[in-house]
Formats: C-alpha cells, sequence, structure tokens
C-alpha cells in the first residue's frame, strides 16, 4: 500500500529544494557579496564629524568681525524595535510633538542616519537631556560649527553670515565633499572665502549597535581648522557710518586708493546676521523680505541712480585731459542756457556769472560744465568716464554686481535707436538723464582719480599679493592737482558746496551731488519723491589715503546730506588709525607699485557730436 | 528485565546520531558567537552553556527512546494524541502569553510549550491511525480521521495562535497521508473544495491573525513598505548572509549578531550569523549534513519493517525537513518570516529536546528495521 515510488519522490523534492537554497546563496554571497559586505560595515561604523573650527575674520587693525561658537544640535538614532515616546521626547526638548512625529517619518528617513530633532539648543538644555540620557539612549548631541557676530548690524553686508548647506549648494561640486546640512557661508565674505575659513571637518569613527550606542572606538581623525582672513575693513568706520546714517538709507563705499583695499562698505539699512545662525525663523526671515526698505538689497553694489553733479570730478578730468578748457578759461553763467524747446538750468537760479575752473567745481556751476560738455561731446565723457571705472562692474565679487550705465552715440543708436541730442549731452554732462552708477564705481572713480590714474582692482584682503591694477589711464599730474584743489575748495573754500564737511582733524577734499528722482515739477511728494544726495570724497586732500562715496537715498542736497557722513566716516578712520599704530605715523607703510597687468586706456573712436 | 540485544547495538544508526550531534555542535558554537559582548560591558549571556546542558538531556532522552521497541508506540498513540490535545486547551485557559501569543505552559519551575512535543505525538498517532485502516480504506481518509487529525488541533493552534505548528501539523497531515496514499477522487475533492473555499479562508484566516502576523506577511510582499518593522528583519538577514561573501569573515568575526542589527540572531536567524562568519564554503559544508540527514531520514522509511514504522519515519523526516526549509527560506528572504527555529541549530531547549526525541524514534525505527525474534 504504501509505493516507494512515493518515496523516490521525495527524494528529487529534497534535491530540487537544495539546489534553490544553493542558488540563493550563491546569489546573495558570491554575485552581491560585494555589495552586502559595504551595507554591513555601514551598518557597523558611526562616523560622527567633528566640524573644523572656522577661521575667525579680523579688520585691518586685528579687531575679530566674528566669534565662534559651538551649535549644540539634538539626534535621535532610529529604533528599530522600539518607538520612542514622544510626548516625553517634546516635553524634554521643548518642542512641538507634531514637529518631532513629522520628523521621525519623514519617508526619507533611513535606520542609520540620525534624524536632527533640534537645532541649536543651549548648553543648559544639553545638560538636561545628557542627565536624562539613560530615558532616551538613542538620543546624542552633535557639535556643530556656530557664528557670533560681536558687531551686529555693522559691516553686516560684508562680513555676511553662516547658514544651513541647502538642497542646491550640496549638488554643486565646491561643497560636494561636505556631509547634509554642514553649516556654510551664505553671505558677504562668509560665503566668498568659505573655502579660506572652513577647514577640513574631522571624524570619530566608532562601532555602534543597532541602536546607535557606542561600543568601540575605531578612529579619530582630527578636524582642521579653516585659515584666519584678515580684511582691509575698519570696523571702526564702518560703525561711525553705520551711525552717521541712522535711520537713513544708503550705501557708503571707502577705498584706500593706492591698493584698492575697501575701507568700509556699507549699505544701509543692514540686517542683524545673528538671527540667521540657529536657522532663521520664518516669520524673521518673512519680515526681512517683505521690509519695503529692502534690507537685504546690496544698494553699494546693487543700487544705481544717476551720480549728479558727484560726476563733474569726470567732466574736469576730461576738459583738463582734451584742452577743451584751461584752467583759467572763463565761462559766463546767466543761470540756464538754451537748446531748442529746452532750457537748462543751474541749480543758482540767477548765475554764477563768469566762472573759471575752480570756482565751477567749488561751487558746482552747471552751465559752465553744460559748456565743457558741449565741447567735449558725449563720446568722450563716455571714454574718460569708463577709463575711471565708471559704467562696468568693478569686480568685487561679494555678490552680483549692477553695471551702472555711461551712454554714447553708439549705445544711443543700438539701445534706444536714435540719434544723440546735445540736450543729452548737458544732462550727461551733470551726470543726469541716461548716467547712472553704483556707489562702488563712484568710490573707485575717486580713488582713480586720487591715485594717479590707475584704475584698482577692488578687494576685501588685506594682503599686498591682493594688489592688482584693473587698467591704467594716462594723466597728466597738473589735471589731477588741479582736480584735487577743486575738490578742497569744495569743502574749505568759502562758497563751497559742502563746507559742512571740514574737518579739524584731517583735510578732507569732495564733490556733491544730487541726482533727482523725478522732474523737479513733480517735487513736494514726500520723501519717496525727496532727491538721492551723493558725496565723493578724498581725504587728506593732497595725498589721499583714504576715497570714497556716499549714496543716502531720497536724502535730499548732497552737502546736506551725505557729506557729513563722510566726514564722520573719514574721521574714524584717522582716529582708529592713529589708535592702531600708537600715534606713530608712517607706521602702515602705503602699498606702492601695485602689480597687475595694467591695461592702457584705448583708444576710442572720435565722434563728432550730433549737435 | 532487558535484554538489548547486540544485533540491535550493532545496527544502532550511529550515523543519524553523529549528524545531529554535529549540527547542535555547530549550533553552539554559533549561539557562543552571536551572543557575545562586543564593547565588554555586559557579560556573555549564558545561552550557549544552556544549549549545552539541553544536549545532554536530549543525549539521555534519545538514547531512552531507542531501548524499547517502536511498535509500542502504536499502543499508546490514543492515549498520547488525547493527552496532547487537552495539553493545546490548557494553553488555552492556563498558558503565559508572550508577544501576543499564549504557548507556554508552567508547572512550578517547568514551563515549556506543549506544540514542541505534540508535532511528535501527532506524527504518531496520525501514522498509526492511517496504518491501522483496513484494506477496505485503501486510499481513503475517512471523515473522523480528517476531523481528529486535520481540523481540530488546526483550530486549537490558530486559537493560541502558533502559526508556526499550526503550518507545520497541516504540512505533516499531507506528508504522511501521501505517503500512506490517497485515490485520486479525494485528492481532486479536497484540492477543489480548497481553491473554492480559500478566499474564504483568507479573509477568516487574516482577520484571525495577530497585528505582528499580518505585518510579517505584508513586508514579506514588499519590505521597503515597513523598512523599521519586519522587513528591516529580512533586509538585515539579507545583508548578514550576503556580507559573509565567499570564504566568511571569520569565527568570531561577525558583526551584525553582535551588534544586534540582526534580530533573533541565535534562535530564528542563527543560520545567518553562521553564514556570515563562515561564508558560502561553510554553507555548503553545513547544508551538506542537513542533506545527509534527510536522505538518510528516507532511506530508513524505506528501509523500515513496517507500516507504522515507514509512516512514522516519512513524518519525522518531513517535519525536520519542514522546519529547516521554512526557517532558511525566512532567513534567506524567499518567504515570509514565520518564528521556526532551525532544527538542531538554533537556541531553544524544548525544541532540542523534542527534535532529539523524535531522531530517537527514527534510530529506533532504523535499528529494528529487520523482523527480530526473540
Amino acid at each position: 500500500m504504501i509505493t516507494k515510488g512515493r518515496i523516490k519522490l521525495a527524494y528529487f523534492l529534497i534535491i530540487a529544494v537544495f539546489a534553490v537554497i544553493c542558488a540563493r546563496l550563491v546569489q546573495l554571497q558570491l554575485f552581491e557579496g560585494d555589495r552586502f559586505r559595504k551595507l554591513s560595515e555601514i551598518n557597523r561604523l558611526k562616523i560622527l564629524s567633528s566640524p573644523a573650527p572656522r577661521g575667525i575674520i579680523y579688520d585691518r587693525n586685528g579687531v575679530a568681525l566674528v566669534k565662534n561658537v559651538p551649535l549644540y544640535s539634538v539626534y535621535i538614532m532610529l529604533d528599530q524595535e522600539r518607538k520612542p515616546n514622544v510626548p516625553e521626547l517634546a516635553s524634554l526638548l521643548g518642542v512641538d510633538s507634531g514637529e518631532i512625529e513629522s520628523k521621525l517619518n519623514r519617508k526619507e528617513n533611513s535606520p542609520f542616519v540620525p534624524v536632527k530633532l533640534k537645532q541649536g539648543v543651549s548648553f543648559q538644555e544639553v545638560a538636561r537631556i545628557e542627565a536624562r540620557r539613560s530615558d532616551f539612549p538613542e538620543l546624542f548631541i552633535q557639535t556643530e560649527v556656530g557664528r557670533e557676530y560681536p558687531f551686529g548690524k555693522v559691516g553686516a553686508h560684508v562680513i555676511g553670515y553662516l547658514g544651513k548647506m541647502n538642497q542646491n549648494q550640496a549638488n554643486m561640486p565646491e561643497y560636494s565633499n561636505l556631509p547634509p546640512e554642514t553649516m556654510i557661508g551664505q553671505w558677504g565674505i562668509e560665503a566668498l572665502y568659505d573655502h579660506h575659513l572652513r577647514g577640513i571637518a574631522g571624524g570619530r569613527v566608532i562601532e555602534v549597535d543597532a541602536l546607535g550606542r557606542e561600543q568601540r572606538f575605531v578612529q579619530d581623525k582630527p578636524a582642521v581648522r579653516g585659515k584666519d582672513l584678515t580684511l582691509s575693513i575698519d570696523i571702526g568706520m564702518q560703525k561711525a557710518v553705520e551711525d552717521a546714517f541712522g535711520p537713513k538709507a544708503g550705501a557708503l563705499v571707502a577705498f584706500k586708493p593706492d591698493t584698492g583695499e575697501v575701507l568700509a562698505l556699507e549699505s544701509m539699512p543692514s540686517f542683524d546676521p545673528n538671527k540667521f545662525i540657529h536657522g532663521i525663523k520664518s516669520e524673521d526671515w518673512k519680515d526681512l523680505m517683505s521690509d519695503k526698505r529692502k534690507p537685504m538689497l546690496n544698494r553699494a553694489l546693487q543700487g544705481q541712480f544717476p551720480p549728479g553733479s558727484t560726476f563733474k570730478v569726470v567732466m574736469v578730468v576730461a576738459a583738463l585731459e582734451e584742452g577743451v578748457v584751461t584752467p583759467d578759461t572763463i565761462i559766463n553763467c546767466s543761470g540756464g542756457i538754451t537748446s531748442g524747446k529746452h532750457t537748462f538750468g543751474c541749480w543758482r537760479k540767477g548765475g554764477h556769472g563768469g566762472v573759471n575752473l575752480h570756482r565751477a567745481i567749488r561751487e558746482s556751476c552747471d552751465v559752465y560744465f553744460y559748456e565743457v560738455g558741449k565741447r567735449l561731446g558725449v563720446n568722450n565723457i563716455h571714454k574718460y568716464a569708463t577709463a575711471l571705472g565708471l559704467g562696468r562692474e568693478t569686480g568685487l565679487g561679494l555678490q552680483k554686481e549692477r553695471s551702472g550705465l555711461i551712454p554714447n552715440t553708439e549705445w544711443k543708436r543700438t539701445k534706444r535707436g536714435g540719434d544723440w541730442y546735445l540736450g543729452e549731452t548737458y544732462n550727461a554732462s551733470i551726470g543726469q538723464g541716461y548716467v547712472a552708477v553704483t556707489p562702488i564705481q563712484l568710490a573707485l572713480m575717486t580713488a582713480t582719480v586720487a591715485n594717479g590714474g590707475r584704475v584698482m582692482q577692488p578687494t576685501f584682503i588685506k594682503d599686498p599679493a591682493e594688489i592688482h591694477v584693473r587698467s591704467t589711464v594716462d594723466l597728466d599730474p597738473d589735471t589731477l592737482r588741479r582736480v584735487m584743489a577743486g575738490m578742497s575748495a569744495v569743502v574749505n573754500e568759502a562758497g563751497g558746496t559742502a563746507r559742512v564737511a571740514a574737518s579739524s582733524i584731517v583735510k578732507i577734499g569732495g564733490k556733491t551731488g544730487t541726482a533727482q528722482v523725478v522732474s523737479k515739477h513733480k517735487q513736494g511728494g514726500g520723501e519717496r519723491f525727496m532727491d538721492h544726495a551723493w558725496f565723493v570724497a578724498v581725504a587728506p586732500d593732497d595725498k589721499p589715503e583714504v576715497a570714497l562715496a556716499v549714496f543716502v537715498e531720497h536724502g535730499g542736497h548732497g552737502g546736506s546730506a551725505a557729506a557729513p557722513i563722510a566726514k564722520k566716516a573719514i574721521e574714524a578712520y584717522f582716529i582708529n588709525k592713529k589708535k592702531a599704530t600708537g600715534g606713530h605715523q608712517a607706521a602702515e607703510q602705503p602699498v606702492k607699485a601695485a602689480v597687475g597687468h595694467p591695461e592702457a586706456i584705448q583708444g576710442m573712436e572720435q565722434e563728432e557730436d550730433q549737435d | 528485565m532487558f535484554t538489548i540485544d547486540r544485533r540491535l547495538i550493532k545496527n544502532f544508526d550511529w550515523v543519524t546520531l553523529l549528524l545531529i550531534v554535529t549540527l547542535t555542535l555547530i549550533g553552539i558554537l554559533t549561539i557562543y558567537s552571536a551572543t557575545r559582548p562586543v564593547a565588554g560591558v555586559s557579560a556573555h549571556a549564558d545561552f550557549y552553556v544552556k544549549q549545552m546542558v539541553w544536549l545532554m538531556l536530549s543525549l539521555a532522552a534519545l538514547f531512552i527512546v531507542t531501548i524499547f521497541d517502536y511498535s509500542w508506540l502504536q499502543r499508546i498513540a490514543w492515549p498520547l494524541y488525547g493527552a496532547g490535545i487537552i495539553l493545546l486547551i490548557a494553553v488555552l485557559f492556563m498558558g503565559r502569553s508572550t508577544m501576543g501569543a499564549q504557548r507556554w505552559l508552567h508547572f512550578g519551575f517547568i514551563s515549556f510549550q506543549p506544540s514542541e512535543f505534540f508535532r511528535i505525538v501527532f506524527i504518531i498517532a496520525f501514522s498509526s491511525y492511517l496504518a491501522g485502516l483496513g484494506k477496505d480504506k485503501e486510499g481513503n481518509i475517512p471523515l473522523k480521521g480528517i476531523v481528529i487529525f486535520g481540523i481540530l488541533p488546526l483550530v486549537l493552534l490558530i486559537k493560541q495562535p502558533d502559526l508556526g505548528t499550526a503550518i507545520m501539523l497541516m504540512s505533516l497531515f499531507a506528508i504522511i497521508a501521501v505517503t500512506k496514499g490517497i485515490n485520486r477522487r479525494i485528492a481532486t475533492a479536497i484540492i477543489i473544495v480548497g481553491l473554492v473555499a480559500l478566499p474564504f479562508l483568507g479573509e477568516i484566516f487574516w482577520e484571525g491573525l495577530k497585528d505582528y502576523q499580518k505585518n510579517r506577511i505584508v513586508a514579506f510582499m514588499d519590505p521597503q513598505v515597513d523598512p523599521s518593522g519586519i522587513g528591516y528583519h529580512i533586509t538585515q538577514s539579507k545583508i548578514t548572509i550576503g556580507s559573509g561573501e565567499f570564504t566568511g569573515k571569520g569565527y568570531l568575526q561577525g558583526t551584525q549578531g553582535p551588534l544586534r542589527f540582526l534580530p533573533e540572531k541565535h534562535t530564528d536567524f542563527i543560520f545567518a550569523v553562521f553564514a556570515e562568519e563562515w561564508g558560502f564554503l561553510g554553507c555548503i559544508v553545513l547544508l551538506s549534513i542537513y542533506f545527509t540527514l534527510f536522505m538518510r531520514g528516507l532511506d530508513t522509511a524505506v528501509k523500515a519493517k513496517d507500516h507504522i514504522g515507514r509512516l512514522v519515519a516519512i513524518g519525522i523526516t518531513g517535519m525536520f525537513f519542514v522546519y529547516f526549509v521554512v526557517n532558511i527560506g525566512m532567513t534567506l528572504g524567499m518567504m515570509p518570516v514565520v518564528g521556526i527555529p532551525m532544527p538542531f541549530f538554533s537556541y531553544g531547549g524544548t525544541s532540542l529536546l523534542s527534535n532529539f526525541i523524535a531522531a530517537g524514534i527514527l534510530i529506533n525505527i532504523r535499528m529494528r528495521r529487520y523482523e527480530l525474534f526473540y
């Protein structure tokens, strides 16, 4: 009744099953063994990164602008067998249970990558969590790089801030070897020199069990501290600028004319970089973004406005170099001139009478410069303006810069499709009409005039190796002497338009400017329609160490709104310098004979103005 | 009183004994490795010592079982089966529950799982019942037999619930019945009724499952659904086995078990720990031992002197084989996770003892394969 044939069948069944098992073993251990071996290594080892201390940023006088502070974050290692007690966890961390729940249940969570529950916990909280460690063995604290910015809003646009690396950045090649959520520079110098400041994170490799509990120490790679960075800026000067601006919006850029070093760069209003450290709160971010005064806009680089009468500095250089006037040429100002149907007035309604070059600069006579502009033609104006550094990006690199605009006939024909009119030359002559510059361009132009015609590559770094000349313009020393004398007169002589800028500490020279926001007849509609105020300045006026441009948004007149800010900034610089060098003169060697690749000004095609 | 025939000693099945003792010793070595402390913080768990003690007890039990002629089993089959059923019912009322299932009975300091022994009792009783059927019942199993050996124990085990043993008993029922021979009509009828009832059974079955059982089935269908739950076990088991590669990481060099990535490392997933340390080569050696054991069991069945011997031998060999396949299939990620140990290899005293008793019966049948006359 029991057939042995059935038992024979069982032999084959067993052989078949063993064949399947062996095939599976071949698949798992031989074909995929390599992958599983690696997975088991990851299983076993936890790499705790120990963050590298970031390099410290100093100002030119050795004042530390940033402070490294540890930033503690709480992580949880997901337990395979036991779900954490969320309400207790929530009360321990002071976080909403719903938030924890959502972090724990994120799709991308993996059993071996710890989940960050809270960033930026205080030292007291760390102590409290450690004390309850036995209740929450799966929690651990990770230290990350944090920064404190002791000067707060002062220089915030320059120094910038740190923030968590975002998804886009994680995909960029320069951040490819960084762990996710690393704190990296997101703005300003912190971002621009991130690589220099960052250092190399170290790591401790630890054997862990499935709950992430440390079992055995495997190896330690110490972190390499980031390099320090000494900036060319003077934080005291920045502070003075910040104070001088008060609630007004605007920008100031100050250069060391010899080197192109930025002494100060402020954009007002500013923001508090400390708010970004612990991950900016969404309401703070919304406030910053919706603020009508645009604190995150760097006006020094991205504000583009007509330069007004500060442009007359360019006009003087062009006029003397081209020989369309001599210093003694007298031009009669009757309060305005006409061109066709239009009348071009001088700011002084009654006119200045007969003015020479010196007085024209000092009193900013518009009619004198209308005449100069007419004699030069717009293409000559363009030639000198661009040679002195206007109408193109300065290449500071801090942020995207706007290029400004210096018009010529070629530009008018290709971009606007039309002939150039004399009236437009008149407008350009006093820095109005199409002419538009950024504060940093205007400061660079001033520095170029102050150093005798070298357009320097702007830099934030106090290091002779960072000094480069972008281009040079061949100027007659006499031309420069005349310009400087005129600028000095603006501040220091009776009748000058910026007498308020006269300082007892250092002899300042300058030129005021007022840029119309709307045409005259619409004015009087409140601050929104007030003119923008400009002031460019050098100090000392004989051998400038500082060249700057101040821009005050809707500030009104350049002499009254912008010049006092320049004066305070310059005075702060010289006071700080005296302090830093212990009162000894010449402790700071002026860096001469800057290296680089000077390129002579290109001979431009001369085109006759179509007057 | 007892005179043991010298021919019996001569015919003693030393091969089977050697195979199962070897498996148990390799098992103890692997248990030692799997439960060793890693950071030196805690003491070495004493599972391997306990297992050695159980091995001694089991060997003693095995020898006792081989003394009596197995034909004696036929006489106690019914009372044994009755006692087994009573114990299963007792578990339902008095059992202590662990992990949502009642499986353990406690008598003072002794606690054991009746279902571990019930499977042997079942084999003996069902074989004995079938062997005793008259010629007229050739190829036929009366309804009474189906109810008593098919439905009754199944209901009791699902009620516990002990899914593993339930599946085991169903398999044994089928193996023994097929070996005995059932006619085509009955086989077809069972298959048709089974197919029709399957959706309903599935429904009732699914609803009757505990949550953790449902999870296991879901996780097997798609391990990614629940990476932190049961699918995690499958994934980790595959990592553990695969990382052994060709020659293994070496004894006491495995990390998955001691570091607690692998759950149930010394019981249900012990094969994975072995595979990690000994690699593909070690696995082939281990599989060869099991293969020889099953072949030997079939050979015993073929050579058995009577029907009951043959059926019991097939039942016990089949039981070892099903345990082996379900366990290794689960460990290799080819079958759902069912908490079934690897016979002789996994840690577990009751299981080891009952397997040794079963092996003892197998040896008993083989050593008495010739008609002996006293």
